[in-house]
């Protein structure tokens, strides 16, 4: 008889009471379209392609990015400009496809494509959620910097031998026996 | 059997008052969960989201009434109407202040009794006309659940009516000048409760109708304004339990003069919603069968002691 009191009334007299004690405590909602979240800079939110310091695309159109991604949204096509860099013809993220997974800024050798905490996404026309490269390029250089990939690698650009790149030691001539 | 009708005019207020009031609780209990959930609730359409029963009633009105293929119509579509009748009807001898009500019968108690038994019918047909697996699961819960509990409500009802000596409802309230019943009948009350909840299945007894295991049980299968009016109606039944605790237990419309009765009224059944509201908050579902063991071998013996202790006191004084 004790027990069932015990546990059918006065657990639930507390509980209700506990669960009354709620009232005074300020609710946790945050009215979004008024009062904006803190929104972390490793948010994985909206794609966009940076820039090197210099002003240049980051982007070499290695493709690794659209190999990477689990839903097939990103599709970019490889072009060469005269001084041998290579950059992307045309660079087209189907945001509607887009699980903002993250796996192409993990890709990304050159930390070209980057995600960012911006999340306002929503369009009326489903075409509109189709982003060309004009509209995912940015001015600047994102979350790094310093990085500037022609400046570290070893390929032959105009204006950048062989061996002239940062720590990169000047090429061995395998053809000489005197070392 | 005597009564007297109150004026058209009061009828009507009453009934456009009882309809909004439930409609409205659709907010009330929205905010009133939030305020305990540590959550902010409907606050966008209107002052303080007022106008979401507007909303909410425009979105209703205007939605698809589809009435299945499989189902039965005539049964399907008179379930509805039962409970919303059924309830409105359960108002006409609540005695909402003095003179105001719609009759002052004096076998108010066995009409209200009487009423809540049709209920059952609404959820009955309800759940065996949609032809549905889950409805005709909910509607067999629901029939059982108010069948035994209507059985303690009732018991516990006449320690009241032993103590007045009446089953006048407007005679009830008058006999608590001196002090509630709540403090003679405790026992009574709380039985009263409990089965009150039962019998308008609003949780922690909403067995029938529990969401996560038998979908939405007796009205899975209804849609458009016919959802509304089994929704509403148990809001009316909330409202029609809390009246009824108000006016057997807890003095009616009486109160100190400085507000006149029927706030008095309004603030005494205000106060049960919103503990209605928080029981929903807090407490959890039982079993079903746990709800049926502890209703025909706890509530029943406790309730019919409380009778027979109350009749032998009664006697005794005489």
């Amino acid at each position: 008889m004790y027990n069932l009191i015990k546990d059918t009334l006065i657990s639930q007299v507390v509980t209700l009471w506990q669960v009354m004690m709620h009232m005074f405590v300020k609710a946790d909602t945050v009215e979004y379209p008024e009062e904006m979240p803190y929104m972390f800079p490793r948010w994985r939110g909206r794609i966009i392609l940076s820039r090197d310091p210099d002003g240049e695309e980051r982007c070499v159109a290695c493709n690794l990015c659209a190999v990477a991604c689990p839903v097939d949204c990103i599709a970019l096509q490889k072009t060469e400009d005269e001084e041998g860099r290579w950059y992307p013809e045309f660079f087209r993220i189907n945001f509607s496809r887009c699980i903002m997974c993250g796996f192409c800024e993990e890709a990304c050798p050159t930390n070209a494509i980057q995600l960012t905490p911006d999340f306002e996404m929503a369009e009326y026309v489903r075409q509109d959620m189709v982003w060309e490269k004009e509209d995912l390029l940015i001015s600047g250089t994102g979350k790094y910097h310093d990085y500037n990939f022609y400046r570290v690698a070893g390929k032959k650009i105009g204006g950048k031998d062989k061996g002239e790149a940062l720590n990169e030691a000047v090429p061995v001539n395998v053809r000489s026996l005197l070392p | 059997m005597t009564f007297e009708v109150g004026s058209g005019l009061s009828i009507g207020a009453i009934l456009v008052t009882v309809i909004i009031v439930a409609a409205m609780l659709i907010w009330v209990e929205r905010r009133l969960l939030s305020l305990w959930q540590e959550r902010l609730g409907p606050n966008r359409v209107g002052y303080f989201g007022l106008l979401q029963v507007v909303a909410d009633m425009i979105k209703i009105f205007t939605k698809e009434d589809w009435i299945p293929p499989f189902a039965d119509k005539f049964s399907f579509v008179l379930a509805p109407g039962i409970i919303m009748g059924v309830i409105l009807l359960s108002f006409s001898v609540i005695p909402f202040a003095p003179g105001v009500g719609v009759v002052d019968s004096n076998i108010g108690v066995l009409f209200i009794l009487a009423m809540a038994s049709l209920g059952a019918y609404s959820v009955m047909l309800g759940g065996l006309s949609s032809n549905n697996k889950y409805a005709l699961l909910g509607a067999l819960r629901a029939t059982a659940q108010m069948i035994s509990y209507e059985v303690f409500m009732g018991i516990s009802m006449l320690g009241v009516v032993a103590l007045t000596g009446s089953f006048n409802l407007r005679e009830i309230v008058l006999a608590q000048s001196d002090g509630w019943y709540v403090i003679p009948q405790f026992v009574g009350f709380v039985i009263f409760l409990i089965a009150g909840i039962a019998e308008s299945h609003r949780l922690p007894f909403d067995i029938p109708e529990a969401e996560q295991e038998i979908c939405s049980g007796y009205h899975t299968e209804y849609s458009g304004m016919k959802f509304g009016m089994f929704f509403v109606g148990e809001y009316l039944g909330l409202v029609l339990i809390a009246s009824l605790i108000t006016v057997l237990f807890f003095g009616g419309w009486l109160g100190p003069a400085f507000l006149p009765p029927i706030v008095w009224f309004s603030i005494k059944v205000f106060g049960f919603i919103a503990f209605f509201i928080l029981l929903r908050a807090a407490v959890p579902r039982p079993r079903y069968d746990q709800l049926m063991s502890y209703g025909w071998l706890f509530l029943l013996p406790v309730s019919l002691i409380n009778l027979l202790v109350t009749g032998a006191i009664i006697l005794s004084i005489q």
